[in-house]
């Protein structure tokens, strides 16, 4: 789970309060699924429990947290060995648009057909997105960025899946093997 | 075509065919720009985005089929006429920027004015500027082997933007720069004709690219497969 690493990312260089953090991670990583508050109170419970923040203050007022964190010296070597570790590629295949796209190919479909409906869709979103990044902040670009070149890399696949698929069939019909 | 409802195209083609030997580059194609509209040509390699885009801007002839400029037929013009038109109205960014290598970046800038009569102090004044707008003003000077791909793609847009065009036809204007570069080509690309009002016919074959336009055309064998509609 990366929340809590993302919580410790959020507490390295400054100290903050819990609200705080749940409103930063919303804002930067939780783009379609806000994270809820007990969830972030949760975790910064057992982030402390076993040591990697502490509580820095607690500021008298109304209000149900004025707790304020910091990270401790585990909490940043904790943090330093998540980053370093390599992400286990995602599992791709699976999706809807894998079969989709599958399906109507194998069956005979024209690719152009395939790949030319998908791109209008994709780039209708894809033009959100440029739009979003080149009036936003680094952190928009970042995660702008991430989603258009996974969009850009399904058209590239249906491409030439399409066209490893006429080739295919071109072979089949001259009686070609492979 | 010429006379379309919305906005008024500023640049269209319309029943474009253009054979090279057997083949059939363009075939019957129908495309029409608005005035500060951004297109984006799209499509495989052979597809004839690029003789499109070379039609429109009055460099290829079509076999067959009208390219209006502001609802006027080009080829009505004689040759002196459309030379001006490519000049004073066509601004061009191309792949590997096709810069005169033996020209500073600024002589570059101003080689349009130049030809076009203008006299040298005032066009290379007007050169260093737009190189100031688009940060590369440190680099007026240098040849333009001496830079790196990005820049030179800089003096590329700063060279087509000299004139004030009305439509800028840019064909792979980032197919040779890495992702950043490209992206920052884009922009300046784009903002430098919204300034300006201009239009820009941008063929790409990268999704990512033709995302900056304001809609895309698909062609597939000299003919569109698909018009999107403006969003």
């Amino acid at each position: 789970m990366a929340l809590s690493h993302v919580l410790l990312g959020l507490l390295e260089g400054r100290q903050r309060y819990g609200y705080e953090l749940k409103q930063l991670y919303d804002e930067r990583f939780g783009a379609s699924q806000p994270v809820k508050f007990g969830q972030v109170y949760a975790t910064l419970a057992r982030l402390r429990r076993d040591g990697l923040v502490d509580i820095a203050a607690v500021e008298s007022g109304d209000g149900p947290d004025r707790k304020v964190y910091v990270i401790t010296p585990e909490g940043v070597a904790d943090l330093e060995r998540w980053i370093v570790e390599p992400q286990q590629p995602a599992t791709f295949g699976r999706t809807a648009l894998f079969s989709k796209v599958a399906v109507a190919l194998l069956s005979g479909r024209p690719a152009a057909e395939v790949l030319d409906i998908q791109r209008a869709a994709h780039l209708v979103r894809m033009r959100e997105l440029t739009e979003r990044k080149r009036a936003g902040d680094a952190m928009d670009a970042l995660v702008c960025d991430y989603e258009l070149f996974h969009l850009e890399a399904d058209l590239r696949w249906i491409e030439l899946a399409g066209a490893r698929v006429d080739h295919l069939r071109t072979e089949l019909a001259h009686g070609g093997t492979r | 075509m010429h006379s379309l409802d919305g906005p008024t195209s500023v640049i269209a083609g319309e029943d474009l065919t253009k054979r090279f030997g057997a083949t059939v580059a363009l075939d019957g194609l129908s495309v029409a720009v608005g005035r500060g509209e951004v297109v984006a040509l799209l499509g495989p390699s052979g597809s004839g985005k690029s003789t499109l885009l070379l039609c429109l801007a009055g460099v290829l002839q079509p076999d067959s089929g009208t390219v209006f400029y502001q609802d006027r037929p080009i080829k009505d013009l004689g040759d002196s006429a459309l030379t001006r038109l490519r000049r004073r109205e066509f601004g061009f960014v191309f792949q590997f920027g096709q810069l005169v290598p033996d020209l500073t970046a600024v002589e570059n800038v101003a080689l349009p004015l130049r030809l076009d009569g203008h006299s040298r102090r005032p066009a290379e004044t007007k050169a260093l500027e737009l190189l100031g707008r688009l940060g590369v003003e440190d680099r007026a000077r240098l040849r333009v082997g001496e830079m790196s791909g990005g820049q030179s793609q800089r003096v590329a847009i700063a060279r087509a933007l000299i004139s004030e065009p009305t439509v800028i036809f840019a064909d792979e204007p980032t197919g040779s720069l890495d992702s950043l570069n490209g992206e920052l080509v884009m922009d300046l690309l784009l903002m430098a004709a919204r300034e300006r009002s201009a239009a820009v016919v941008l063929v790409t074959h990268e999704a990512r690219i033709a995302a900056y336009a304001d809609r895309e055309v698909v062609i597939r064998d000299g003919c569109l497969t698909h018009y999107s509609t403006v969003t």
